[in-house]
């Protein structure tokens, strides 16, 4: 049998763990800051409703070593109940914070009130006081004790604030006597504030304020040993505002000697406390002088040091206070701050804690990441962050997967972990994935095993690992239109495979309409378009949840029947003309007075090993950010108030993985050009005159009814026409460019755990590529073309497309057929060329890749074709020699 | 008697699942109705605590089947009767009566069992249960602020439930299967607030939390000394755990427990682990020797069992420590 237990009547207070104040426990630092009326930034937040950012606050308190966390709504432009309400409520479902006890303050009991109702842990209420009368406060002390809060005691009555030694005793003395006696608070469950004010004002009567107040501490914990003294710590040096490196010397020297007395807390900007020994002697002097009233002149002395000190600039140190926490705070930290400085050695520490090495998965890096994605969630954390995040959690899982895997052998009927599973998949004919593989990361991050089958999946192949891997959601995605198609197929073989997984649809081409008008209807058990990686938890979220998933599928489907209704009507809507008519009403170019410009030489020519250095120069980082889900203009982007900080981070990590790729020559860009001569032989047909032999192009025609004037436009337009003689007079030229060599540093990225920099370098490899394709055209037409020879244009031009002439891309909206490609590559020589290959939908391999037409004429401009009628679909088959059903496959996007 | 007495000389022992007991009476949809609820426009079967009211009979038979093993607590059948769990069934006007007839139930049963041998006098323990919504936790997960219950409506609820029970004849109160404290806070100061406006005698009270996981923590994410330091205040007759865990998995924590607890301890462990069909299938014997030798160590003043425990596990609970000293109450130092 054991020993019978002691148990001491310590303080004792919690939030979801323990503070206990013994006697050694020295000093509990209160964090201050989340109190609107002592700092600016908490209360704008609060007053602007930005609940969220206020936590960091509170975040920043506990990070810096706060015990306790003081909470104080007081405002008079708020509605103080709710705003004390939310704030506690939300503060609850953050563990890291809500791990320490909440201090409830207000001068209103029934903002102290609505806190109490919000909060598990013991709190300490702040405060009640005899101000108002005896009745009042044993009222107030009987609801705190219901809740079983702790509470401070402000040294105050109806006479007013105690502010001599001797009122602070005796009022103390007196409330401590009502609570233990008549209301039956435990003597430890009481906290005095007697009341701290500023010294060194210029008023004499104010000099003698610390001293009374550590005095009475002195006194009232001789007389009351089990009560505990607070106060707040920043009243002494409010005289000394604007100058902390002053106040917080006076700060530190008052606690000094309070504590000595036996002061037991504080409320302090936690973090912001200098230690007594490190003061100057100099400061530290003039300050116990103030504090102890030891001289007279002491404040003008203090005044006279304060202005000679500049308000120096704090030096940034690497905070490795961290390194101090247990093994599975040590593991959150490093998750959330995606540091991997120290994470093999904590997991092997954490392996080692527990009984199974999935455990340490289970436990505390699931925990990790479950912060990381509420911080994601909540917009607290960016993507690129997110990324770094996921970099950490791999590696952990890699240090204890050998030790899973030899658990796994000993004892086969060990069962894996019972994460959803969620499989992922660029669909057949599409080769882009960077997309695809955030949303890997993301949901990998909220605790999802995720399976990705990469990209040109077959829809046998992605269905059949789903049955057999018994996979809970399949996403889908896709860059290119056809690949439209190939999802409403996967759709289809869903139904027909009587699946039951919820389907989600995403990628730059899809759309929550084509989702709506194309792809849900072909299967009933959930579809959904994500549009963006940070959306996918939540609905990843929503259709795992058995509770949420009928709700949340029969919202998502009403919403898709209306948008399918509205389509509809939309449709017959629009008014179009006879493919004739819209033929009629072309670009009106004068071709009789223009003359076109010859290229420097036809047929083509091409480039390999282009310098990576000067491509870099036109690289337009716009949708680098967009990539990363981070939204602005750059370069504004990077001193945005919300993200400018993380954009400023990724850009700089950016620049250095760029330099290494282009010093390292880990991409070659290689690419091709070519102008042969053309003309428009029919309204939408140009033939080309290519050293290959004779090409037919054939083009699509804007149908929708134009405003008046406005004409028609088919990039056969641009194009000057025939006048029948045998040699055309005008050209068209073409491009394609690539970046090769991405897949070895992909895979090594990726074995080393990697997505943040594997990510980083997909994205920097089409920002290169685009920024060739940029640079081509420049030299295209100042020098290979020579139609624009005097063109002076910044990048930020260029980007703006303020050139003269195009180069728009089979594929895309002037010329959506992708199938034009096919000439386009014959033309240029082929794979030869520049080692580009074609899949079946027409996506271009490597992934980065460009091609486009070159259009020289001053009129020719970007557009898009719009939808078009049957007569021109009809009619477009027909000149391509085209099977109907395989013309309306290759041009559904833009038929209706 | 003072139960505080009977728990300084020996270890009480508190009864086994009342759920497990009840599916033994296969009862159908016309039997959880009754002839009261005949015309019901809602199925009730499942509703359990109804039967307080349509079946009587039986819920004061599976009492006395555990006052038979050795009992010295039952726990009424109310596990579930607030308005608030009640509103599955719409019968949250029912809230009160339930708390009365559960409370008649046990009391007829205990009273028998005391008359046929008063040096063995029965308890019966109010039950009050989690509420099947929190105050800690979004149901939300993409709203964490959101709260689906207010503290002032959970107190409401309860304060309710406890004027039920005391009307009906508890002897005490008893918050169990706590798994997050801020109901249990408002359980608290609604029972405290019903002592002090009705100024009858404050019945003591028994809290039982529940750990969910080896994490060691509740489900709203406190650590086990931070669940109690969160509770102390309603100054309870005993603080133990309850559900969730087997003894073999609770052990560790009733441990700790027993070293902080400036009260009584109390453990009533679930029939080990759910096997894969969900079933309890820890043997009365198995969880009985696990029991005993918390007692053996000083850990425990009250035991028992919760889910699938049976009267036979409360037998051989019973008869294993019979002859062991309980846990001492600690010293409670007044200084420092």
């Amino acid at each position: 049998m054991s020993e019978q237990v002691v148990i001491k009547p310590y303080l004792r207070l919690s939030g979801l763990e323990p503070l206990i104040v013994r006697p050694e426990t020295n000093f509990v630092n209160v964090g201050e800051r989340t109190n609107v009326t002592g700092s600016k930034k908490f209360a704008r937040l609060i007053r602007e409703n930005k609940y969220e950012e206020a936590l960091s606050v509170a975040r920043q308190q506990v990070e810096s070593g706060a015990q306790v966390l003081d909470v104080n709504m007081d405002d008079a432009l708020l509605d103080g109940v709710k705003a004390m309400t939310t704030f506690l409520n939300l503060l609850q479902s953050e563990p890291d914070i809500a791990k320490i006890p909440i201090m409830i303050d207000s001068s209103k009991f029934e903002i102290i009130e609505a806190g109490l109702k919000c909060v598990q842990g013991k709190c300490i209420v702040n405060s009640i006081s005899m101000k108002e009368g005896v009745d009042k406060f044993i009222r107030e002390a009987q609801i705190c004790k219901l809740f079983g809060a702790a509470v401070v005691v402000m040294a105050f009555d109806e006479q007013g604030q105690a502010d001599t030694f001797q009122r602070r005793v005796d009022i103390c003395t007196k409330a401590y006597q009502i609570l233990t006696e008549e209301v039956g608070i435990p003597p430890q469950d009481i906290i005095f504030d007697p009341n701290i004010f500023a010294v060194a004002t210029g008023i004499e009567e104010h000099n003698n304020y610390a001293i009374d107040f550590i005095e009475a501490t002195r006194v009232i914990k001789q007389r009351m040993p089990l009560a505990k003294i607070s106060g707040g710590v920043s009243n002494i040096s409010f005289s000394f505002r604007g100058n902390d490196h002053v106040r917080e010397a006076m700060h530190s020297v008052f606690l000094y000697y309070a504590i000595k007395a036996g002061m037991d807390m504080g409320i302090v900007n936690a973090g912001q406390l200098v230690i007594y020994d490190e003061i100057e002697p100099q400061l530290r002097e003039l300050c116990e002088d103030v504090i102890l009233n030891r001289r007279a002149d002491s404040t003008d002395r203090l005044i006279s040091f304060a202005e000679t000190v500049k308000a120096k600039g704090k030096i940034e140190v690497k905070d490795e206070a961290w390194r101090n926490g247990t093994v599975q705070e040590r593991l959150t930290h490093a998750l959330v701050n995606g540091i991997t400085d120290y994470i093999e050695l904590d997991t092997e520490e954490a392996r080692q804690q527990y009984a199974r090495p999935l455990e340490v998965i289970e436990g505390p890096l699931m925990d990790g990441m479950n912060v990381v994605g509420d911080l994601f969630g909540s917009g607290k954390m960016f993507l690129p962050q997110v990324v770094k995040s996921a970099r950490v959690m791999k590696k952990s899982v890699a240090v204890l997967t050998p030790f899973i895997e030899e658990e796994k052998k000993k004892n086969p009927a060990a069962q894996s972990g019972g994460a959803a599973r969620i499989l992922l998949a660029t669909v057949k004919g599409d080769v882009h994935d960077i997309g695809k593989n955030i949303v890997g990361v993301v949901l990998g991050c909220n605790g999802y095993d995720i399976i990705d089958l990469g990209v040109m999946v077959p829809a046998d192949k992605i269905l059949e690992t789903a049955q057999r891997e018994r996979a809970d959601i399949i996403g889908l995605s896709g860059l290119i239109t056809p690949s439209l198609d190939e999802m409403v197929h996967v759709a289809k073989e869903m139904k027909r495979r009587n699946m039951k997984q919820p389907l989600l649809i995403g990628g730059a081409t899809t759309s929550r309409m084509h989702t709506a008008v194309k792809i849900a209807p072909e299967y009933d058990l959930g579809v959904v378009h994500v549009l963006d990686a940070s959306r996918s938890v939540t609905v990843a979220g929503s259709l795992l949840s058995n509770e949420q998933k009928p709700e949340f599928l029969t919202k998502i489907r009403d919403e898709y029947k209306k948008l399918k209704e509205d389509f509809g009507n939309k449709k017959s809507a629009k008014q179009y003309l006879t493919f004739a008519d819209a033929q009629k009403n072309k670009v009106k170019i004068d071709w009789d007075g223009f003359t076109p410009v010859k290229p420097t030489f036809t047929g083509t020519k091409i480039f390999d090993n282009y310098d990576l250095r000067e491509i870099a120069q036109y690289i337009d980082w716009g949708p680098f950010f967009i990539a990363w889900e981070l939204h602005g203009k750059f370069p504004a982007i990077l001193k945005d108030e919300k993200v400018g900080k993380e954009a400023t981070r990724l850009y700089e990590d950016a620049k250095v993985l760029l330099k290494q790729i282009i010093d390292e020559k880990w991409l070659n860009a290689r690419g091709v050009i070519g102008f042969w001569p053309a003309e428009a032989v029919a309204a939408d047909t140009v033939e080309v005159f290519s050293d290959k032999g004779k090409f037919q192009l054939d083009f699509l025609r804007q149908q929708v009814k134009k405003a008046a004037n406005q004409p028609n436009i088919s990039l056969a337009d641009f194009i000057k026409p025939s006048n029948g003689s045998t040699t055309p007079s005008d050209f068209i030229g073409a491009f394609t460019v690539t970046m090769q060599g991405i897949e070895p540093h992909v895979e090594r990225f990726a074995k080393n755990m990697d997505d943040y920099n594997k990510i980083t370098l997909q994205v920097l490899a089409d920002r290169l590529v685009e920024a060739f394709a940029e640079l081509l055209h420049e030299r295209v037409r100042k020098e290979f073309w020579g139609y624009a020879s005097n063109e002076q244009f910044s990048n930020e031009e260029l980007i703006s497309e303020s050139y003269s002439g195009i180069r728009p891309a089979p594929g895309y909206p002037a010329c959506p057929d992708h199938t034009e490609k096919y000439k386009l590559f014959e033309m240029l020589g082929g794979k030869e060329a520049t080692g580009i290959t074609l899949t079946e939908s027409l996506a271009m391999y490597p992934a980065s890749s460009v091609s486009g037409w070159y259009f020289a004429h001053p009129d020719s401009k970007y557009f898009g074709i719009g939808k078009i009628e049957k007569d021109q679909f009809e009619d477009y088959a027909r000149r391509k020699g085209m099977p109907l059903d395989e013309a309306e496959r290759w041009l559904r996007p833009v038929l209706e | 008697m003072d139960i505080r007495k009977q728990l300084e000389k020996r270890i009480l022992i508190i009864d086994g699942a009342m759920g497990t007991m009840i599916q033994r009476y296969k009862l159908e949809e016309a039997d959880y109705r009754g002839e009261r609820f005949k015309d019901w426009h809602l199925d009730v079967k499942g509703n359990n605590d109804l039967l307080c009211l349509t079946q009587p009979h039986i819920i004061e038979e599976i009492h006395s089947q555990y006052l038979e093993a050795g009992a010295d607590i039952i726990e009424t059948n109310t596990f579930s009767s607030t308005t608030i769990a009640m509103a599955d069934y719409e019968m949250q006007s029912l809230a009160y009566e339930l708390n009365v007839a559960a409370a008649k139930c046990g009391r007829r049963a205990a009273d028998k069992y005391t008359a046929q041998d008063p040096s063995k006098p029965r308890y019966v323990a109010g039950a009050i249960g989690p509420l099947n919504k929190t105050l800690s936790l979004s149901p939300d997960v993409n709203n964490p602020g959101f709260r689906a219950l207010t503290f002032d409506e959970a107190m409401t609820a309860y304060y309710e439930q406890v004027s039920g029970l005391v009307d009906g004849g508890v002897d005490i109160i008893l918050i169990e299967t706590i798994f997050d404290t801020l109901n249990a806070k408002a359980a608290i100061y609604a029972t405290k607030k019903y002592f002090q406006d009705t100024k009858k005698p404050e019945l003591p009270i028994m809290i039982s939390g529940t750990i969910t996981d080896a994490s060691g923590r509740t489900l709203s994410g406190q650590t086990l000394e931070a669940f109690y330091t969160s509770v102390a205040h309603a100054k309870p007759l005993s603080i133990g755990l309850n559900c969730a865990l087997g003894a073999a998995e609770m052990r560790p924590h009733i441990e700790e427990l027993s070293q902080i607890a400036a009260c009584f301890t109390s453990a009533y462990p679930n029939a080990g682990l759910p096997n894969a069909m969900g079933e309890y299938d820890e043997l009365p014997e198995q969880t009985a020797h696990f029991i005993e030798e918390w007692a053996e160590q000083g850990f425990v003043n009250i035991v028992g069992g919760c889910c699938g425990t049976t009267p036979d596990h409360i037998r051989h609970i019973a008869d294993h420590v019979k002859k062991i000293t309980p846990r001492p109450l600690p010293v409670l130092e007044e200084a420092l």
